[in-house]
């Protein structure tokens, strides 16, 4: 949630004591981005035929506005009101994004996510330039700035071959923590279209995330398309719960063993519950997927992460430590959506006891055994 | 059959209408029916003496709702629907609640057409022994979208809570990311199907409009709800300016206002861990006992999760189903 950093500033100065952190999803823009337009900063990576393209047909998701999110936001962006640098989007300047969030955060470990990135647009081939110019200006505008932060392979992911093949010639560069997939896809992730996807992150030897929101085109609830934003917001996690359904029960973790997911930005209140009832309808149902050989908890507690933003906030608070306990405390990776309104600060996200490992593990450990940081 | 009208029996028969079966509950599927609740020939629950003697008599049960899953919903012809629900409720009263004194049952209405609903709500609501609207969970609109309102307000009226069983009509894919391969993902996302309309009807402004009004969910697991409630109560604090008219906490409105079958319920193995979640709950009138019967939820007799509170297994048998609804409350002690 929205913090007030006039409240903060006492609290907030750069402190070389304070825990290390890894933040598993930031969000850089490039300036002057948006769903539908595509930022100057990208031309430099687009091919003249694209550049065109962009600046007649513009870019089509299966949504009805030309510029904007389906669902209007609860503020502009998405962002925070204190996160905008002069002139700019939020999330656009690295020196404003290290002033306000990097360096008083003691933020070690990065992952990038950038969300306007062409990915899910309409036509395969401009989505697949598009996220090939995100992944090249991440590298030049990022990464190669501050080392702290790593960038997200970016993909066509509907088109899964082209995708396959962009994740491969990213292989063994050490800027790039993770594939990024977006939640709201053609069809469920699991399925047999997306797999090229999965063995190249395999190969490669890099997790994928899947962060809410997309463009699959399919109605926001099985019952139809809700009014509010407030009902997309809440309805990620049940959108989450289906993606990670999928990839359990189509066989994903049997043929691809070693794939890591990190599912980003959707709760992770629900993944307790979400396994007992896969394991109970499992016990039932199992010989219609005879191609599961585990029980689907098993493969959350051997493939799957959960990152904490935004937070669920019981009352009282305890509760949460026993979300935790029931999913694995080591299932958990921080991350504070910055520069969103919803924003969770390191102080103050996690107001539960934890031992020092537990903590540790929440806040840097866990993101280590995944991406594998020094 | 006996119970369509002419014309439409007519059109069955001329047409070569299959039965209305969905894709749900296949016949055959060990979820569909418990093994030692078919008969000879492979079918549950044929007979209001068969049902007495599985799902009645071994419970001990006083009164058992029966809420009739027939695809009358899923047609796409709305007075297809409306006809088929007419002799579905007429088949209910004659060959269910006419044969045994336990039974009650719920109102099958056409979902397709909030108008014709309601003429089938009024129809059926004379009698008493109908004591709920049973609608299902996935529509062609959202549940709390104002299309469906008739239908609350005929219920409030009539002092019927609205039942919301798992189902769908098929007219979206059956997840919110796409269509599952699988009948095994379909069903674990019916538990993601009543989360998000329960969002809608939050979020609409039903349980404001229709302040007496309580929303029953059947079959739709129960584990999911209190992490799901601090999720959304999260996002209301921060974006209830979007839907001002949303006063209350929503975990207050669903104490007081929603109600869930304690089939499935979807709990973990370890018996500590489901006392220590009923703690979550955070209210002892949540849930109502239910079977599920025939569908396959548990063995024997154990339909109450080990590990709950002998007292609290007392109200969710008796005191909470009988708080719930009001025509329980005329015919039981």
């Amino acid at each position: 949630m929205n913090v007030d950093v006039l409240n903060r500033t006492g609290l907030q100065t750069p402190n070389q004591s304070k825990l290390a952190i890894a933040d598993c999803d930031i969000h850089p823009r490039p300036p002057g981005a948006g769903i539908g337009g595509v930022s100057k900063a990208l031309y430099p990576y687009l091919s003249k035929r694209w550049l065109e393209h962009v600046q007649t047909i513009g870019v089509r998701y299966r949504q009805p506005w030309e510029r904007g999110s389906a669902y209007p936001k609860g503020q502009p962006q998405a962002c925070r009101r204190d996160a905008w640098p002069k002139g700019d989007n939020p999330g656009s300047d690295l020196a404003f994004m290290a002033e306000q969030h990097l360096d008083p955060n003691n933020v070690a470990f990065g992952v990038l996510n950038p969300l306007t990135s062409g990915q899910g647009a309409q036509d395969p081939e401009l989505s697949a330039a598009l996220t090939h110019a995100t992944n090249e200006w991440q590298l030049a505008e990022w990464t190669s700035r501050d080392t702290r932060l790593k960038a997200s392979v970016m993909t066509p992911f509907e088109d899964a071959p082209t995708a396959a093949k962009m994740i491969e010639a990213r292989a063994g560069n050490p800027n790039f923590a993770q594939v990024l997939l977006l939640t709201r896809t053609a069809e469920p992730l699991g399925q047999r279209r997306y797999w090229p996807i999965y063995q190249a992150a395999v190969e490669a030897n890099l997790p994928v995330g899947i962060h809410a929101f997309g463009y699959g085109g399919s109605a926001l609830t099985s019952g139809g398309w809700p009014s509010y934003y407030l009902e997309e917001m809440v309805g990620h996690a049940q959108c989450q719960q289906a993606v990670l359904t999928s990839l359990i029960f189509e066989g994903v973790f049997e043929r691809f063993p070693t794939l890591k997911i990190v599912l980003i930005e959707a709760g992770f209140a629900w993944a307790a519950s979400h396994a007992w009832r896969m394991d109970r309808q499992f016990a039932k149902l199992r010989k219609e997927v005879p191609h599961v050989k585990r029980q689907p908890s098993e493969y959350m507690r051997s493939n799957v992460w959960f990152t904490t933003q935004p937070v669920e906030e019981p009352e009282p608070r305890e509760h949460l430590a026993d979300a935790i306990e029931w999913m694995g405390w080591d299932r958990v990776l921080f991350a504070t959506d910055y520069p969103h309104w919803d924003f969770d600060d390191p102080a103050h996200a996690l107001p539960i006891k934890m031992t020092e490992a537990q903590k540790r593990g929440i806040f840097l450990e866990n993101a280590r055994a995944v991406y594998g940081f020094a | 059959m006996p119970y369509l009208h002419d014309m439409w029996r007519e059109t069955v028969v001329r047409r070569g209408l299959d039965e209305l079966n969905t894709i749900a509950y296949p016949a055959n599927s060990p979820l569909t029916a418990r093994s030692d609740w078919r008969d000879e020939r492979g079918k549950p629950a044929t007979t209001a003496e068969r049902l007495g003697k599985d799902a009645l008599d071994p419970f001990g049960t006083q009164v058992a709702i029966c809420n009739c899953l027939y695809g009358v919903q899923a047609t796409f012809s709305e007075d297809l629907g409306a006809a088929m629900a007419r002799a579905v409720n007429d088949w209910i009263a004659h060959e269910w609640l006419d044969r045994d004194p336990r039974l009650r049952a719920s109102i099958v209405v056409p979902q397709q057409n909030a108008e014709l609903a309601v003429a089938e709500i009024e129809r059926c609501a004379p009698d008493r022994r109908f004591v709920q609207v049973l609608l299902l969970v996935s529509g062609e609109l959202p549940l709390g979208r104002r299309q469906n309102w008739p239908i609350y307000a005929a219920a409030e009226r009539l002092r019927l809570p609205v039942g919301i069983h798992a189902g769908s009509t098929y007219r979206h894919p059956n997840t919110p990311v796409g269509w599952s391969s699988y009948l095994s993902e379909e069903y674990i996302n019916q538990a993601g199907a009543f989360q998000t309309q329960l969002t809608s009807l939050m979020a609409e402004g039903a349980f404001a409009k229709f302040p007496n009004l309580t929303f029953v969910l059947m079959e739709s697991g129960v584990t999911w709800l209190p992490g799901y409630l601090w999720r959304l109560t999260k996002f209301w604090k921060g974006l209830r300016s979007e839907v001002p008219w949303v006063a209350d906490p929503p975990a207050s409105i669903v104490r007081d206002r929603v109600r869930l079958t304690l089939q499935p319920f979807d709990g973990p193995p370890e018996t500590a861990t489901i006392t220590r979640f009923m703690e979550h709950m955070g209210s002892d009138e949540l849930l109502l006992f239910s079977t599920d019967y025939p569908h396959w939820q548990f063995d024997g007799t154990d339909a109450i999760p080990a590990g709950l509170d002998p007292a609290l297994a007392q109200k969710i048998m008796v005191d909470n189903p009988r708080n719930t609804y009001a025509r329980l409350r005329e015919t039981t002690q």
